[in-house]
């Protein structure tokens, strides 16, 4: 093929990208928008296959991939997803570095004169640095997503020295790579190797609950070293397809800040969480609140016209999506007004929830954002609240409150509030909150799933 | 003129226009689907594929092709991995209105 016809093929395979975003925009299109990408792909991998010579090698590689890929794809839980994203975010990271190197080794077989520019050796640079960062840091979020490492922060004094000191070395390696006049392996590996080093160190000090951002700012980071490769490489096509990602998962992690009402610097400084005694607003007398039976939560369900359901991860904890998806449908044959409140940071990754919802084949419907739902609480008549705290916590209206400012959904403005608890233990912020000593909350203690077939049974 | 121009300012400009394109596509995107968008650009960013695939090209088979292939494999992963795990995702998410509950 001509170079130019592999560049129009790469310009079709670009737009199918981003009409596979587009998609997105609606749970009709989305199916749709998928297979776009999937074509994409497609059209991107048959145009370059044409430009190697190795076939067997790499549709071999290709198919040993796909299986493996598919597999996983196949048999991951959903609760399970922010792992594996994180684990495909570590996929793409480590390629980059392998690309890179090889086309440190070998410039011709990516169209690049034999002895490398300056320009083309910045841009493996910054493509090996944001690929290896990406690898080591999504390990971490890997191992700390999946319980394989405490999501408890890791901090140590001089952390952010350590971490300033070692990109300083790693720019300097890069100055003298850049300036070598033959292939400087020393310099180009010492600084791939510092880069391993400054992901991991950059994503041990962020706790577990801080991990919606990680997750996005990987996913952003996975974009931008397919840029890098990118351009390299000279590929338009790589650059187009890595940015649209980058833009992806830098909103995503812009997003998910708002909603916590975190600046993002402070997420990536990290040690959230680690302060273990704070914010103990006790004003010394013992506070009361009211606790209720399953029975008693269940007869005032049935009885009531409208229902808001606020669910958290600990309903996923739990396992209740099906029982809950039960009670929903049950409670909607008696004619009341059935729909559920997702708040942003509701699960482990963005739209974690409505993914663990759905799975429950719970209508999508029935399943609302924080805008846009936020102002029917003061009619509803009953709020029940599962496995969620501080996003439904009212001290973010209080000002000099640690969360204040936070967005939340607004179940205090109900008529009457259930909350299903383990206990009267503080949320992940270790704040007290007010909404469960109200007078028309009432407790129920349990275990989400427990509690909820219960419900099932009294109805 | 467009001779006169580097390919890296030529590059620049994709690189910037993308950027929009892709702040603007993705604000658009419903949060209900948030964690399908990560999975499908999880796999869109497995585009490096065609940059291992390069590196796996040469008949003459050195080092560098082998961590070509290598990187072929990790690609591939991705790739079927994200826009399957998108597909399952979204099958969740059609219309259920044939269960008769409306």
């Amino acid at each position: 093929m001509s170079a130019n016809m592999v560049a129009l093929a790469y310009l079709v395979a670009s737009v199918f990208f981003i009409l596979a975003l587009k998609g997105l925009s609606s749970p009709e299109s989305a199916r749709r928008g998928n297979l776009f990408g999937m074509v994409g792909m497609a059209i991107a991998v048959a145009t370059t296959l044409t430009l190697t010579e190795n076939w067997v090698l790499i549709l071999g590689c290709i198919a040993v991939g796909g299986v493996i890929g598919a597999i996983v794809a196949k048999r991951v839980q959903m609760t399970a997803m922010p792992e594996l994203v994180a684990f495909m975010h570590s996929l793409v990271g480590l390629a980059a570095v392998f690309i890179a190197v090889s086309a440190v080794n070998n410039p011709v077989s990516f169209g690049l004169p034999e002895i490398l520019p300056m320009g083309s050796k910045l841009e493996l640079f910054l493509g090996t640095f944001i690929g290896a960062m990406t690898w080591s840091g999504s390990v971490i979020a890997f191992l700390k997503l999946s319980g394989r490492m405490s999501g408890t922060p890791v901090v140590f004094s001089g952390q952010h020295m350590l971490n300033l000191l070692l990109a300083i070395i790693m720019i300097g390696l890069g100055l003298w790579f850049f300036f070598s006049e033959t292939t400087n392996w020393t310099a180009f590996i010492a600084m791939t190797a510092i880069a391993f080093l400054l992901g991991f160190l950059i994503i041990i000090p962020i706790g577990g609950a801080d991990m919606p951002v990680v997750i996005s700012m990987l996913n952003s980071y996975s974009g931008w070293a397919a840029a890098g490769i990118g351009f390299s490489i000279g590929n338009p096509m790589l650059i187009i397809a890595g940015s649209l990602v980058g833009s992806s998962g830098a909103i995503l992690s812009y997003i998910m800040c708002k909603a916590m009402n975190r600046p993002f610097l402070s997420v990536i400084l990290g040690g959230f969480g680690s302060d273990g005694g704070a914010a103990s607003s006790d004003d010394g007398t013992q506070k009361t609140y009211r606790s209720g039976s399953a029975d008693d939560a269940a007869f005032m369900l049935g009885n009531s016209d409208s229902v808001i359901i606020v669910p958290g991860y600990g309903l996923a904890v739990a396992r209740a999506q099906h029982a809950i998806k039960e009670l929903a449908e049950m409670l909607h044959e008696k004619g009341v007004n059935v729909r559920f409140a997702i708040h942003p940071v509701a699960g482990r990754m963005p739209g974690h929830m409505n993914v663990l919802l759905a799975e429950a084949e719970i209508p999508y419907e029935q399943v609302l954002e924080m805008d846009e739902i936020n102002s029917d609480f003061s009619d509803t008549d009953v709020v029940l609240v599962l496995g969620a705290n501080d996003v439904v916590n009212p001290a973010a209206y209080v000002k000099g409150s640690p969360i204040y400012g936070m967005p939340i959904l607004d179940a205090q403005k109900a008529r009457t509030v259930m909350v299903v608890k383990r206990s009267m233990a503080v949320g992940y912020a270790g704040l007290d909150n007010e909404l469960f000593y109200m007078d028309k909350t009432m407790m129920i203690f349990g275990d989400a799933k427990k509690v909820v077939e219960n419900m099932l049974k009294a109805l | 003129m467009i001779g006169e121009i580097d390919p890296f300012i030529i590059n620049l400009t994709i690189f910037v226009l993308a950027i929009f394109v892709g702040y603007h596509v993705v604000w658009n995107v419903t949060p209900a689907l948030h964690t399908p968008l990560m999975s499908v650009t999880n796999a869109i960013s497995s585009i490096i594929i065609v940059g291992a695939m390069l590196a796996a090209g040469p008949a003459e088979t050195d080092w560098g092709v082998w961590l070509g292939a290598a990187a072929v494999t990790l690609a591939a992963v991705n790739v079927f991995g994200g826009f399957l795990v998108s597909q399952r995702m979204l099958e969740m998410f059609k219309k259920k209105d044939k269960k008769g509950n409306t």
